[in-house]
């Protein structure tokens, strides 16, 4: 494989897209969203449900590329736990790292896993891939339960 | 001044001064052995490498390459012919009018026109329906009149239509298409003749005002038997139009010989420039269509109170044209016609078929449109790996392939797929890139799986 492109699918992509982390539909969800890039044609759900602001429990269901998959089951698997504050904190990193815009290392130590996303930045169509189960979860933490279309 | 008496004496400007474009400079001459090494040549394009591999260009379908005559084209007129045309007496607008006007001219015989009227230039196919949905439709269809559509129609013959019939409150019928992507046929009949009491078919029949069906499938490569679909709504004197913007460059077109009402292309899918298209449309029914868009060249004379209109095809040419883009169109179709038609599909049914049965083979691929009648587009998703995906990795090995809905979302659904992954071949392809590409596509599965 080319090394741009193994950038890209780093080998922590692939393991994710082949066997997601919750994935599925969460039945005690209090927070839902549905999230979709028009262009594409990917889809994503986003079940949450929190407890005293806190992410007790997050889940996904899907229709998108390996990109797309992967992020949301890392991103799942990154919020458990977190406040609200602090979901809308990595959200924002993950962001900036997807355009480029990170380059703290302290930045990159605090996304941990999150920043086998970094080659993204090299790869502009599919920088929506990685960011639209993200948009949906800020979303649904935001409004209980909406459609979000990519920008 | 006349339009008529303008294309008169450009006939003698002309004969005075020589031809005004430069003839092309390809160096295919027309022979009997149809060799893809030559073609290549004409196209400058296909040498690039893309990340460090050789381009292999199999997203036609969406645009094709151009070759150098028509980059020629392009140049020559900018270089040292371009002025607005049809207004100018000095000697460049008239070069340029005549070039302008020989396109037209080119295009007319290319699809079997009658008569030049009946061939308006328009940005592209999207266009050329926008035009007949806002100037045929909006005169023509009121409240619980019918259009019927296809389920296999690329979102530009579907949106026209849909704005229209929420304005008019009228309503859009689709005919459905089998599991192999063919439209079916006795569905369609009964779209329009559905007889089950004599009341019924009467109103039935006098509801339905215009058939609007894609004649080749951008999405699965389908070639509808539109003969038979304009022979159908003509017995009811139903007009049809044909979004030909994938046909253009696969069929040999001849609107009179076909009957068809309408026939929209884009200059870009037959190796032309962009921003050009063409709206065929015969000319009584022309005649009677209300202007589409108002502004200059489309007058005849303009007073704050009332305003004339000009004619045939310029009432539906307000504005400056694209001018270099119909005389790099009217390039493109010298072209393809010095290449041949007929030799072109043929290659191209020679790659479909090397292709088709190679890609079958693959585990786990399905293609998506299997009907009889082809032409060289191939459709296919692979179980568990996303087509996004597939075109990433493709273009690493310098393949250019087209991933996703292609503009055809209600297709998607009716065959439940998100996207697909799209290989579509022209008269530049080879069977070494088909290789090429099956070999890529088997490593992307392997890297997946």
């Amino acid at each position: 494989m080319d090394a741009e492109l193994k950038e890209l699918y780093q080998q922590v992509i692939l393991d994710h897209n082949k066997s997601p982390r919750n994935l599925g539909k969460l039945e005690h969800a209090n927070h839902s969203a549905e999230g979709y890039n028009p262009l594409c044609g990917d889809k994503v759900n986003i079940y949450i449900e929190m407890e005293n602001d806190i992410v007790k429990d997050i889940s996904f269901q899907s229709s998108g590329c390996a990109i797309s998959r992967a992020s949301a089951s890392l991103m799942s698997s990154a919020l458990k736990g977190k406040t609200h504050e602090e979901a809308e904190k990595i959200f924002n990193q993950f962001h900036n790292l997807i355009i480029g815009k990170l380059d703290e290392e302290k930045s990159f130590e605090e996304l941990g896993k999150l920043a086998v996303f970094s080659g993204i930045k090299d790869f502009p169509s599919r920088a929506k891939c990685a960011t639209l189960p993200w948009h949906t979860m800020i979303n649904a933490l935001g409004k209980g339960d909406e459609k979000f279309k990519t920008e | 001044m006349s339009k008529a008496f303008l294309r008169k004496n450009f006939t003698r400007i002309n004969k005075e001064r020589g031809p005004a474009m430069k003839t092309e400079s390809s160096t295919i001459e027309k022979t009997d052995i149809y060799d893809v090494k030559i073609i290549r040549e004409d196209f400058p394009i296909l040498k690039k490498l893309i990340h460090g591999k050789p381009l292999c260009y199999l997203d036609n379908a969406a645009t094709s390459q151009k070759p150098q005559v028509v980059v020629d084209a392009l140049d020559n007129f900018y270089l040292s012919q371009n002025a607005n045309v049809h207004r100018g007496v000095h000697h460049l607008s008239e070069v340029s009018s005549k070039a302008f006007e020989d396109a037209r001219i080119k295009i007319k015989e290319f699809v079997n026109a009658s008569s030049e009227k009946e061939i308006i230039f328009t940005h592209g196919t999207t266009e050329a329906i926008n035009l007949v949905a806002y100037s045929f439709g909006r005169k023509n269809i009121n409240a619980g009149d019918e259009i019927i559509i296809s389920h296999m129609e690329h979102h530009s013959n579907i949106v026209p239509w849909q704005i229209l019939c929420e304005e008019k409150k009228a309503k859009l019928k689709v005919i459905p298409v089998n599991d192999d992507g063919e439209i079916i046929f006795e569905e369609y009949e009964k779209l329009i003749t559905e007889k089950t009491k004599e009341e019924y078919e009467k109103l039935i029949t006098e509801k339905t005002k215009l058939v609007a069906v894609v004649y080749i499938s951008n999405s699965l490569g389908t070639i509808n038997p539109v003969e038979r679909i304009i022979q159908t709504a003509h017995k009811h004197d139903i007009p049809v139009l044909l979004d030909g913007a994938q046909a253009i460059s696969h069929a040999e077109i001849d609107v009179q010989k076909l009957d068809c009402d309408f026939l929209a292309f884009s200059g870009h899918k037959i190796y032309g420039p962009t921003g050009i298209g063409v709206l065929y449309g015969k000319e009584n029914l022309l005649d009677e269509m209300p202007p589409f868009l108002g502004g200059g060249d489309m007058i005849a004379k303009v007073t704050f109170e009332h305003t004339t209109y000009n004619e045939l095809p310029y009432k539906f040419e307000a504005g400056t044209s694209n001018i270099a883009g119909a005389i790099g169109l009217g390039a493109a179709i010298d072209y393809v016609k010095k290449i041949g038609q007929s030799s072109i599909a043929k290659h191209e049914q020679k790659l479909l078929h090397y292709a088709t049965d190679l890609i079958k083979e693959i585990k786990g691929l399905k293609i998506i449109g299997t009907a009889k009648q082809k032409c060289s587009i191939i459709s296919f998703v692979v179980e568990n790996i996303h087509p996004h995906d597939i075109g990433t990795f493709l273009d690493y090995e310098g393949i250019a392939i087209r991933t996703g809905h292609h503009c055809t979302q209600p297709l998607m659904h009716r065959f439940n797929v998100p996207a697909t992954s799209r290989a579509s071949f022209a008269m530049y392809n080879t069977i070494e890139e088909i290789e090429i590409f099956i070999q890529s596509l088997k490593k992307v599965i392997g890297e997946f799986s």
